[in-house]
């Protein structure tokens, strides 16, 4: 505790006016610093954000594409019943997105759940699985999309040499039309699986010990005082997880491109509204239309987020 | 309470599958990074092989890397140090007046697609002739980081009692100068928290890079994709590659294992 006392050995006897506070700048930064230590992260915030979103939002009522610098007409909500009836490229996106992330979060809430029970009390070589639950984590998402892609390559992959030890045929993974989805799901669940365990052993290892004894004492079968006793208290816990993974996971865009490329593939076979709009942008320069899926990718965003905190709220009290 | 033994066997066999399920790929990219391209694609060969440096001979000389690995540090190095300056700070007041609208502007960039703030930036930078420059990068990252250090130094601030600080006034100290000498000095374990994972968000930052690096300013993410052609991978090359961005990363992450855990859990459990 030395920092603390390092001030009282500056003036042991009488505390003098310290130099700082004469100076009319020291008076006027002491008595404005709530908004002197917040105003340039918001500002930089803002400038970075608003400006965006406001321009994005002008932008999807325009027909601007072809060069960022080229001269747009307003076409008023064109875009929209455009974007809105396009039933080949928006509404499959949409459909991609809530499957991508209804799946993704399914199977890492309950897989965290398990693994994280299994980690709760303490045992031998504890060291060692947090170190592997550390490591996809932190690994950089591009990178282990590349890693998938020679494990799940149909000719030369180690998936498949699996599968033909235990004598089934050669799958096609992410080059399938119709398994590249599941496959980058797979992928995604690898990689965020063990963040939902560390959020979820983090909750676990802050509630009590009472409530667990009192049902084992009453007779409740571990089964029972899971679902009884420790799920209703860690479900703020849950909540937050699959807050904090459900938005990464809507605007998952790595994985899907180290895998499938430029419009998710082919066939479009992996292409979320992000990848989508990414596309839209940076392949076509279609801007106003972009921008519409923006704004419309945007506001199911907002409304998943106050959808699921609304709920928070409503189980804390 | 102790766990009753078949449990503990359950447990044990459980939790083998789990690390194996984690490390197993990990392993097999590193693998086949010190594979040629001939022993890849001899599934013959799957464990039976040279190891040979081929491949990070071609990263680390024809393919540039060591300038790439030069720029990602210096990115996420600056991106961070000059998030840290912002965060703090603003995470401190925020914390201690409960400005909780205020936060709530920042916490946005969290939520906010990263497309839609492409375009615009994208925009205007190349007016000013700043896209393909460092300058961009750092600010495009430091969007990502911002967010990141004042969620977490929130909550660290939080944790700190007020007193502490109303005991400095009283020995004469500026409620700045209180800031400066009493409370950072005690949040250091938190700003070395928000430090590193804001780092390795922006080391592994790819979509920002991928639009707004040029040639010379690419970091690793990005250069990835040269090992990928149009018609061919060149596996190996791949492999260690993806190694190499990889590997800093989690040694990074190893070694501060504590700080790593703190800041991706932090808040969670507050409910």
């Amino acid at each position: 505790m030395s920092a603390v006392r390092t001030p009282r050995t500056d003036s042991p006897e009488a505390p003098a006016a310290p130099l700082d506070t004469t100076s009319a700048w020291s008076r006027w930064a002491n008595h404005h610093r709530k908004w002197l230590f917040a105003a340039p992260a918001m500002a930089f915030v803002a400038v970075l954000i608003i400006f965006p979103v406001a321009w994005t939002g002008y932008l999807s009522l325009t027909d601007a594409e072809g060069s960022v610098r080229a001269e747009s007409e307003f076409i008023g909500v064109q875009n929209y019943l455009d974007v809105l009836t396009d039933t080949d490229r928006f509404w499959p996106a949409v459909w991609r997105t809530v499957l991508f992330t209804g799946v993704v979060l399914f199977f890492e809430v309950v897989l965290g759940m398990a693994i994280a029970l299994l980690l709760w009390r303490p045992f031998r070589g504890e060291k060692w699985v947090r170190v592997a639950i550390l490591l996809p984590l932190v690994a950089t998402p591009v990178a282990v999309g590349m890693m998938w892609r020679l494990i799940f390559d149909p000719n030369i992959g180690m998936a498949n040499q699996l599968l033909g030890w235990i004598g089934i045929g050669p799958q096609p993974w992410l080059a399938g039309q119709h398994s590249a989805l599941p496959t980058t799901m797979f992928i995604d669940i690898w990689q965020w699986t063990p963040m939902v365990v560390l959020i979820l052993l983090a909750g676990l290892t802050s509630l009590s010990d009472e409530p667990q004894e009192a049902a084992r004492i009453d007779g409740a079968s571990s089964w029972q005082r899971f679902r009884h006793v420790t799920l209703p208290l860690l479900m703020p816990t849950v909540i937050v997880a699959i807050l904090l993974r459900g938005i990464d996971a809507l605007k998952t865009f790595d994985i899907l491109y180290a895998t499938k490329g430029r419009g998710g593939g082919s066939f479009h076979e992996v292409e979320t509204l992000n990848v989508y709009a990414y596309g839209l942008s940076f392949d076509y320069n279609d801007y106003g239309v972009s921008s519409t899926v923006l704004i419309i990718f945007f506001l199911i965003i907002i409304g998943v987020m106050w959808a699921l905190t609304y709920r928070k709220k409503g189980l804390g009290r | 309470m102790k766990p009753s033994k078949p449990f503990r066997v359950f447990r044990t066999s459980a939790l083998v599958v789990v690390v194996f399920a984690l490390m197993a790929p990990l392993l097999w990219m590193i693998t086949a990074s010190f594979k040629t391209n001939v022993d890849i694609y001899d599934t013959a060969k799957a464990f039976t092989f040279t190891p040979s440096l081929k491949n990070y001979e071609t990263v680390l000389q024809q393919a540039n890397y060591l300038e790439f690995i030069g720029n990602s540090l210096w990115v996420a190095f600056a991106a961070t140090t000059l998030s840290l300056l912002l965060g703090v700070p603003a995470a401190y007041s925020m914390s201690r007046f409960s400005m909780k609208k205020s936060a709530l502007v920042v916490l946005m960039a969290r939520v906010i697609p990263g497309v839609s703030l492409l375009v615009p930036w994208y925009y205007v930078f190349s007016n000013l002739k700043m896209v393909g420059g460092f300058t961009v990068l750092i600010l495009s990252h430091m969007f990502v980081s911002l967010p990141l250090i004042v969620y977490i130094m929130m909550g660290y601030f939080d944790g700190l009692p007020a007193e502490l600080e109303e005991a400095a006034l009283v020995d004469g100290l500026t409620h700045i100068g209180a800031f400066r000498r009493i409370t950072l000095p005690l949040s250091v374990p938190g700003v070395a928290t928000a430090g590193i994972l804001s780092f390795i968000f922006s080391w592994n930052n790819f979509m920002f890079a991928l639009v707004l690096s040029g040639s010379d300013t690419k970091t690793l993410p990005v250069a990835i994709f040269d090992f990928v052609g149009y018609a061919s991978i060149d596996w190996g090359g791949l492999m260690a590659a993806a190694t190499v961005v990889t590997l800093p990363i989690m040694l990074i992450a190893l070694f501060v294992q504590k700080y790593v855990v703190s800041g991706l859990t932090a808040g969670a459990t507050k409910g």
